[in-house]
C-alpha cells in the first residue's frame, strides 16, 4: 500500500511580499501509479515534491500517505534529485548502502538487495568507483539504485533526467519504466518535458504558475509496456498538442 | 601529452628560471656584506653558512660560542611546541567549528564570543600568558594554540554551513539521525574547508612560536633569534630565520600531503 492523498494543499513563503508557491492543490495517487507533475519552471512542482518528501512543511491543507499525515523525511519516500546528490567521498557501493547502514541493519540484510539493484541499473562493475568517475547518467543510476535498495514504496523524482543528453535520457527513461514494471513502486515524477511526461506516466497533472495550481488532470491513453515507437504514435502527438495548448493559455 | 603536465626539460627550465632572481640577490648580498664597515651589520651569505654549520655540527661547550651544536635541540623545542599548540587547536577547533556551523543554538552561544576575541592579536596575549603560566613551556604553547585556533574554527564553520542542501536532504530521506548527519555528511563535506583552516592556522602557529619564545621561554628558535641579535651574532640570526622558513614550509607540505590522501575524491573532481 502506498496511496497518496493531497487535499487543498497550499504553501506560502512568508516575507515582505509573500509568495504563493502552491494554492489549493488536490492530487490523488494510487498504489503503484506512475504520476507526472508537469509544468513550467516556477509552477511549484518541485515544491510539491518537497512537501511530499517532508523536506518542507505545507502552510495549510492535507497530505496523507496511506491515511496518515506525512511527517519528516524517511526511507518510505525515496527521492531522486536532479543532480543525483550522491556523497562524493563515498564509492558507488557505499552510496547505495548508506540508507540501510545508517538505519543499523546488519550487512546480510541488505547486501543481496543492493547487489541486485546495482545489477538492475547496470552498475555492477562500478561498485568501487567514486561518483566523480561516473557520467551524469551513471550517477542518476546510482541515485535510483540507492532508493531501490532503501526499499521505498514511493519514489519521488525531481527532474532526474533534466541534465542529461537526449540519448542518455531515453536510455534512463526506458530503464525507469522497466524498474517500475518489475517492482511496482508508486512514482511521482516532476518534469517540464511534455514528451517525457507522456512517455512515462499514466496520469499527468498539468500545473500553472503564480500561484502554483493544478490546471488539469490527464490520463495517458497509451498501453503498457511502452516503447520508443509510442512516442511517434498519433495518440502521443494529439496528447502533446493538447498539453501544449493548455500550457500556453 | 596531457595538458598541464610538464616534460622533464620544461620542468628543469622553469626551475632554472626560478633561481635567477634569488641568485642575483645572493650575489648582491655577498657584495654588500663584503664592503668595509658592513661586516657587523650584514654578514655575507658565506659567513651565514659558516655560522650555521657550526651551529648545527659544532661540539657543544667548546670555546666561547654558546650556539655551537645547539641547532637541532632548538629546532626540536620549537617544533614540539608547534606540534602541541597546533595539535590542540586542531583537536578543539574542528569540532567547535562544526558545531557552530551545524547548530544555530551553538552558533548563537559561542560565535559572538569568538568573533569578539578574534581581533585581539596573539602578541597582545603575551603579558597575560606569562602572568598566567610564567616563563614556562605552556605559556608558549598557549599562544600557539590561540593563534592556530581562530582560522581553524572560522574555516570549519564556513565548511559546515556550505554543505550542499540536497546532500543533507538525501541523508535525511535515507533515515539518518541528526548525529549521523553530522558525522557522515557534514563532517566529510566540510573537509576541504577544514584543511584550508589547518594550513592558515599552522602558518600563524609558527609566527606565534617565534614571538612567544622571544619573550615567554628560554629555548627554541625564537629565543636564539633574539639572543643572537643581542650579542651581535647576525650570522646566527639569519641562519635562524632561514631555519624557521624551512620548518614552516615542511610542515605545510606535510598537511598538503595528508590533504591529498584524505581528499582524493575532491582532487579527482577538479580534473
Amino acid at each position: 500500500m502506498a496511496e497518496i492523498v493531497i487535499e487543498g494543499l497550499s504553501k506560502i513563503y512568508p516575507g515582505p511580499s509573500p509568495v504563493r508557491a502552491l494554492d489549493g492543490i488536490d492530487v490523488r495517487v494510487g498504489t503503484g501509479d506512475f504520476v507526472a507533475l508537469l509544468g513550467p519552471s516556477g509552477c511549484g512542482k518541485s515544491t510539491l515534491l518537497n512537501l511530499i518528501a517532508g523536506f518542507e512543511a505545507p502552510t495549510s491543507g492535507q497530505l496523507l500517505l496511506d491515511g496518515k499525515g506525512v511527517g519528516a523525511p524517511g526511507p518510505d519516500r525515496g527521492v531522486v534529485f536532479q543532480e543525483a546528490a550522491l556523497f562524493p567521498w563515498l564509492t558507488v557501493w557505499e552510496n547505495v548502502v548508506f540508507g540501510p547502514k545508517v538505519q543499523g541493519l546488519p550487512r546480510s540484510e541488505y547486501e543481496d538487495r543492493a547487489n541486485r539493484m546495482l545489477e538492475i541499473v547496470g552498475l555492477r562493475d562500478f561498485r568501487n568507483h567514486l561518483p566523480v568517475q561516473l557520467s551524469g547518467g551513471m550517477r542518476q543510476r546510482v541515485g535510483i539504485a540507492r532508493i531501490l535498495t532503501l526499499g521505498s514504496r514511493v519514489l519521488l523524482m525531481d527532474e532526474p533526467f533534466g541534465a542529461l543528453d537526449a540519448q542518455t535520457r531515453l536510455t534512463m527513461q526506458e530503464l525507469l519504466l522497466s524498474v517500475w514494471q518489475a517492482l511496482q513502486p508508486t512514482i511521482i515524477f516532476v518534469t517540464h518535458d511534455i514528451d517525457e511526461a507522456i512517455f512515462l506516466s499514466s496520469t499527468i497533472y498539468v500545473m500553472s504558475a503564480r500561484p502554483g495550481r493544478i490546471q488539469e488532470r490527464i490520463d495517458v491513453p497509451l498501453a503498457r509496456p511502452r516503447t520508443v515507437a509510442d512516442t511517434a504514435s498519433e495518440t502521443f502527438s494529439a496528447l502533446k498538442l493538447r498539453i501544449l495548448n493548455l500550457i500556453r493559455h | 601529452m596531457a595538458s598541464g603536465r610538464l616534460s622533464i626539460r620544461d620542468r628543469f627550465g622553469s626551475l632554472l628560471l626560478g633561481t635567477i632572481v634569488p641568485l642575483v640577490l645572493l650575489l648582491l648580498w655577498q657584495y654588500a656584506g663584503s664592503r668595509p664597515g658592513m661586516a657587523g651589520i650584514i654578514p655575507t651569505p658565506l659567513k651565514v653558512l659558516e655560522g650555521w654549520h657550526g651551529w648545527i655540527f659544532g661540539e657543544q661547550g667548546m670555546g666561547l660560542n654558546p650556539y655551537l651544536g645547539t641547532w637541532l635541540s632548538n629546532v626540536q623545542y620549537s617544533s614540539m611546541r608547534v606540534a602541541q599548540g597546533f595539535g590542540l587547536a586542531a583537536l578543539l577547533g574542528v569540532p567547535i567549528g562544526l558545531m557552530i556551523g551545524w547548530s544555530r543554538i551553538v552558533a548563537q552561544m559561542i560565535d559572538p564570543m569568538i568573533q569578539s576575541l578574534r581581533p585581539i592579536p596573539i602578541t597582545a596575549w603575551l603579558p597575560f600568558s606569562i602572568a598566567l603560566f610564567g616563563i614556562r613551556d605552556f605559556g608558549s604553547i598557549f599562544l600557539i594554540f590561540l593563534g592556530g585556533l581562530y582560522p581553524i574554527i572560522v574555516n570549519t564553520t564556513q565548511g559546515a554551513r556550505d554543505v550542499e542542501r540536497n546532500l543533507v536532504r538525501a541523508a535525511l530521506m535515507m533515515g539518518a539521525s541528526r548525529r549521523q548527519l553530522l558525522m557522515r555528511v557534514v563532517f566529510p563535506a566540510s573537509m576541504p574547508s577544514v584543511f584550508t583552516g589547518l594550513r592558515i592556522g599552522l602558518g600563524i602557529s609558527w609566527t606565534a612560536v617565534i614571538v612567544s619564545e622571544m619573550v615567554a621561554v628560554k629555548s627554541g628558535l625564537g629565543y636564539v633569534l633574539w639572543d643572537a641579535y643581542y650579542v651581535g651574532r647576525m650570522d646566527i640570526v639569519l641562519a635562524d630565520m632561514v631555519s624557521i622558513g624551512m620548518l614552516g614550509f615542511l610542515s605545510d607540505r606535510l598537511i598538503v600531503y595528508i590533504e591529498r590522501r584524505v581528499l582524493a575524491w575532491r582532487i579527482l573532481q577538479s580534473h
